[in-house]
């Protein structure tokens, strides 16, 4: 379906219903997954995974070991998937490319003046270009959020589009909403649907240097968005929650959220992410405890 | 008229005093079969809760100076002092006689002395500087292995509780403790002396319930370096040696009379400890001649 060319008056998006959010994450949080479908959901969950490293003291040594990692995630264990793509900054993109070969995992890249965003269109369209010329299979971009506060959606919106237009149609966008700057579930609501009309591919969480990072509550909003988006234009987005998902039980919590709002269509790593570095060894812990009945130690796994 | 306000008694899981998970609880008895206190019946995933936070402590808990170690055992021993009364009318509940009571309470305090004493200089003593025949400067130390679990012995309560835990704590060990099945009363009193010391949380963590149904659980765990077993369960024995076999745990059986001198000395600390050797290069000081 053609995508709509009309811009709606993003001042009057629906308002979200913080009890009846809480109420939802509180019952999937209650909910407990065992055997068989744990085991399924726990290999799903390592190939949505953005195996990701972002930190002023990234090195191409390191780069090329988180390279190493996402295609070796545990060789004692035979038949592991890999991780969905490596998160890097733009001047790794060419090094994170080269590790990986012809490996299969993606190389995504943050750009747009990550993490602050603070930066003029200019200048974010040529990080966003760097980003692309290095190989780049997709971009993380952060949105305006002082601009969103100051009521300026329609730049926010604006900001997106321009980058969208950079990436053009092999790129795929990824558009970090920074949901711990928002604040309130009502503006993450208003973010998601800026980012989606905007012409987003996934619409994604945080950059993982605020915190509160992902949470359930700010996810089943961007969800809730993301469905009422796709029933309206009929255009499938991703999501991708990032920071702060470190253990399996939250991140089964996710996957089981994203079936349940937006069904078996999302569950796979074309639609759905999870943006985290530490998360990978605890999904592999768990997975040898339901091969070998035995807790594990972090000892026996490689360190990311 | 008031009614008389019973103590619940929980486990104490990083630093925190949560009930089992398992909303189980066994009733503690004194020899004449009388009822004395309703106890957590731990389960497995109790453990397996203790052993995350024992884990995170170890960082910390091993990077502590030697005389810091020090200073909080001897803190131990200050709080259990202060609490002596306390703790002879537990074990008189369970059936001790008054003399005997006292007499456990003395050993234990005393004993956590001692341990606060050989903290800082269990390394000096144990610790070599090795001849090599090269130009290098070979030394060997102690280190703490990392996460201990014990199973404390079943016919004390409160001086097979101390002498069990203190030798692998003095070193930087983080622990684990499944209390006595039969005589749990002190296990909880004793951990409110530890969270009143300066113990950093998650160092000691200490459970009650049933060994039949534990013991599988702390051997097959790949995060426990450790198993100091307090006893002569011939069975348990075997169970131990065997399952350690998943991460080539050490398993260390121990059966004093906990009250004697036996049960007192530094060998139990360098027991929880491994030995790393470091060869530093030097000069040869001896073939050089008189330019040096």
């Amino acid at each position: 379906m053609a995508k709509k060319t009309s811009i709606r008056d993003f001042s009057v998006t629906p308002s979200v219903d913080q009890v009846g959010i809480n109420d939802r994450i509180t019952r999937i949080q209650k909910r407990s997954i065992k055997k068989e479908s744990k085991m399924e959901g726990l290999k799903m969950i390592l190939n949505m995974i953005d195996l990701t490293t972002l930190e002023g003291a990234d090195t191409k040594g390191k780069v090329e070991q988180l390279c190493y990692k996402a295609q070796h995630l545990h060789d004692a264990q035979p038949g592991l998937p890999t991780v969905a793509a490596v998160c890097v900054y733009p001047t790794f993109v060419g090094v994170a490319k080269k590790a990986l070969g012809k490996s299969g995992i993606k190389v995504a890249s943050v750009a747009t003046a990550f993490p602050s965003g603070h930066s003029s269109l200019e200048i974010k369209k040529m990080d966003t270009q760097i980003a692309i010329d290095n190989g780049a299979d997709e971009v993380d971009m952060v949105i305006s959020r002082g601009r969103f506060h100051q009521g300026d959606y329609n730049y926010v919106f604006d900001e997106i589009a321009a980058i969208k237009e950079v990436c053009g149609k092999k790129v795929r966008l990824k558009t970090i909403l920074e949901t711990g700057e928002l604040g309130t579930l009502d503006r993450v609501r208003k973010a998601s649907d800026i980012a989606l009309h905007a012409g987003s591919d996934f619409i994604k969480t945080s950059t993982g240097k605020i915190k509160p990072a992902a949470t359930l509550p700010f996810t089943l909003t961007m969800l809730e968005a993301i469905k009422d988006y796709y029933y309206e234009t009929g255009i499938q987005v991703g999501m991708k929650p990032a920071g702060g998902i470190s253990n399996s039980k939250l991140a089964l919590q996710y996957l089981l959220m994203v079936k349940e709002t937006l069904g078996n269509a999302w569950l796979s790593n074309e639609w759905f992410r999870y943006g985290a570095s530490s998360l990978a060894n605890d999904v592999l812990m768990q997975i040898m405890k339901q091969e070998t009945g035995n807790y594990q130690s972090k000892d026996y796994f490689s360190i990311d | 008229m008031r009614l008389e306000v019973l103590k619940t008694n929980k486990l104490y899981i990083g630093g925190k005093f949560p009930r089992t998970e398992s909303g189980r609880f066994y009733t503690a008895v004194d020899k004449n079969g009388k009822e004395i206190a309703n106890m957590c019946l731990g389960s497995r995933k109790d453990f397996r809760n203790s052993v995350v936070p024992a884990r995170s402590a170890f960082g910390g808990w091993s990077a502590k100076t030697a005389f810091n170690r020090s200073q909080i055992l001897y803190r131990i021993a200050e709080m259990l002092e202060g609490r002596r009364d306390q703790f002879v009318s537990e074990l008189t509940k369970m059936g001790s006689t008054k003399a005997a009571a006292e007499k456990e309470v003395n050993t234990s305090i005393d004993r956590l002395i001692y341990y606060a004493g050989w903290s800082d200089k269990y390394l000096q003593v144990f610790s070599a500087v090795n001849p090599v025949s090269s130009s290098h400067f070979n030394f060997s130390a102690q280190e703490a292995m990392g996460v201990v679990g014990i199973l404390a012995p079943e016919e004390n309560g409160l001086i097979g509780l101390v002498s069990s835990i203190a030798p692998v704590i003095a070193s930087g060990n983080t622990c684990v403790v499944l209390a006595s099945e039969t005589k749990p009363l002190c296990a909880i009193s004793f951990a409110e002396v530890l969270n009143s010391s300066d113990v950093p949380g998650g160092v000691v963590n200490i459970l009650t319930g049933k060994k039949e149904e534990l013991v599988s659980h702390f051997v097959t765990h790949m995060d426990v370096n450790a198993i100091l077993y307090c006893g002569k369960d011939e069975k348990i024995k075997k169970q131990l040696q065997e399952d350690s076999i998943t991460n080539l745990k050490r398993i260390l059986i121990k059966d004093f009379d906990w009250l004697s001198d036996k049960a007192e000395n530094p060998y139990l600390i360098t027991d929880f400890t491994e030995v790393k050797t470091t060869w530093h290069p030097i000069e040869q000081v001896g073939g050089a001649g008189s330019g040096y």
